[in-house]
């Protein structure tokens, strides 16, 4: 079967890949590109744990082609600290111990900072709400929202 | 795995060429939200897949000098939520429509694939049916209009014929003192499937209503438009026994399933009252348009 040639931007970065015309973006990000951070909890649009952004929208990475990345730009976890410096959402996750297993934690990072990057001041309703296609088998999401709540405070005061 | 191609058409006519050309296992992709679900499930394996976001019919919202809209059919619901004026005008519209799935669902989800896809339980729908949305299609034969309601033609199938994509929707312009809503009932709060959908459209004028259209989704094979339900509203101050009527219509109208969700005397009774409740809403948000 034909592969095709996408050219794409991950993570601020120029990429080129090769994909199956049927592949998705999330076995595209974990089979060829090495990606690993993005999960696969179920593959239909139900948990999150597969989220990353496509030209700064949150998107199911198991719902998208990976033909589909062509000329666009992808963010996914493995972008979200600078280097050895953790963003401000995946430090007070360890400090408030908002993750148990983990498997959930890239996609509600991922899906947090999108809510943050559009609007740095939620109500923990629409924390919730923003939040409610992440499920957690763990947490039992009062940690989840308090620590995106409580970033969401410091990261104001940081901006003053 | 099969042979599948996947093609990204920049024009209309290069769309409709590619997806006339693949014949019948040829797919749309608009944001994958169900095609992507049923590739997975191996429900569905394309030869072609016609992916229709680059082409600018299908992806752009326009706002036309009578203020009606012309809305793409693979606008996102995120899209369409942030549009300045259309929730505005036709705020039951962008209630069903993002209703649809969680945030990421949002970001990809379409009015078009949401109608297309065909399932009576679809969320926007009945809201484009009481809207009175017109359907614009492009096939290898020219273009044609037909109304939301006459598009699909039971569950997962729709009257499109072999190479003809649906390219907009099209809402009319609105009288003063016109609004809409749609409202659900789901078992959970989130992330369910209606078992009643309903959605109203209507006009007041000096307290009388002057003009309803209702949409009813999960009481039938396909989305409803319930007739006689707006005739009972037309005409009425919207007072208790026009309520009743157009109630007791749509409840009539209902022919659905038995599952595990609803059975058909909880469908048909949720159906009148969703109908008041709804009308209620459009009532009030009409007052102040
Ligand atoms: C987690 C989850 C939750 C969901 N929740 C809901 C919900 O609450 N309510 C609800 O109604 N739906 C729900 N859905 C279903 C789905 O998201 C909606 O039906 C959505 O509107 C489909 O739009 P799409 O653009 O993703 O369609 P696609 O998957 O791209 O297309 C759907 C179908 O329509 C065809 N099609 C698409 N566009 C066109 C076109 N322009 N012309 C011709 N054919 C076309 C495709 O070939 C395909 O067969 C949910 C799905 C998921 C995964
Ligand atoms: S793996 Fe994508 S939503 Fe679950
Ligand atoms: S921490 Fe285990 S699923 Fe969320």
């Amino acid at each position: 079967m034909a592969k095709i040639h996408v050219t794409t931007k991950i993570n601020g970065e120029p990429i080129e890949f090769l994909c199956d015309p049927s592949e998705t973006m999330l076995d595209a990000l974990r089979n060829e590109l090495g990606l690993t951070g993005s999960k696969e909890g179920c593959g239909s649009g139900d948990c999150g744990a597969c989220s990353i952004t496509l030209d700064d929208r949150l998107v199911c990475s198991c719902l998208m082609l990976a033909a589909e990345a062509e000329g666009k730009e992808i963010n996914t976890i493995e972008g979200m600290a600078e280097g050895e410096n953790l963003h401000p959402l995946q430090e007070k996750f360890l400090e408030e111990a908002a993750l148990q297993c983990g498997i959930c934690t890239p996609g509600m990072l991922v899906a947090a900072k999108a809510l943050l990057d559009q609007n740095p001041n939620p109500t923990e309703t629409e924390v919730r709400f923003w939040l409610a296609g992440n499920l957690c088998r763990c947490t039992g999401y009062d940690k989840i929202i308090r620590a995106v709540l409580d970033t969401a405070a410091e990261m104001r005061e940081a901006a003053q | 795995m099969t042979d599948t191609q996947y093609v990204a058409p920049q024009t209309l006519d290069e769309a409709v060429g590619a997806f006339a050309a693949g014949g019948d296992d040829a797919r749309i992709l608009a944001g994958g939200t169900d095609l992507l679900v049923q590739m997975e499930a191996g429900v569905v394996s394309p030869g072609v897949i016609v992916d229709v976001k680059q082409v600018a019919e299908l992806t752009t919202i326009e706002e036309t000098a009578d203020s009606g809209f012309v809305v793409g059919a693979a606008v996102s619901g995120a899209a369409l939520e942030e549009h300045p004026r259309f929730g505005e005008v036709w705020p039951g519209v962008l209630e069903g429509f993002n209703l649809i799935g969680s945030t990421q669902i949002q970001g990809r989800a379409s009015l078009g694939g949401n109608l297309c896809n065909g399932s009576p339980a679809a969320d926007s729908v009945p809201a484009m049916v009481a809207a009175g949305a017109v359907a614009t299609i492009q096939g290898p034969d020219g273009q044609r209009e037909l109304p939301v309601e006459d598009i699909p033609t039971g569950p997962g199938s729709t009257c499109l014929a072999p190479g003809e994509i649906l390219v907009s929707l099209t809402f009319p312009p609105r009288p003063a003192g016109s609004s809409d809503a749609y409202l659900r009932m789901i078992p959970r709060t989130e992330m369910d499937i209606a078992v009643v959908g309903v959605g109203v459209s209507l006009t007041i004028e000096d307290g009388v209503c002057t003009a309803a259209r209702v949409g009813v989704g999960a009481v039938a094979p396909t989305v409803l438009l319930v007739e006689d339900a707006a005739k009972a509203l037309i005409g009425s101050k919207l007072d208790d026994a026009a309520l009743d009527a157009a109630a007791g219509a749509c409840s009539a109208a209902c022919n659905p399933i038995d599952d595990k969700r609803g059975t058909v005397a909880y469908r048909t009774k949720v159906a009148g009252v969703l109908l008041k409740r709804t009308t209620e809403i459009a009532a009030e948000r009409a007052q102040g348009a």
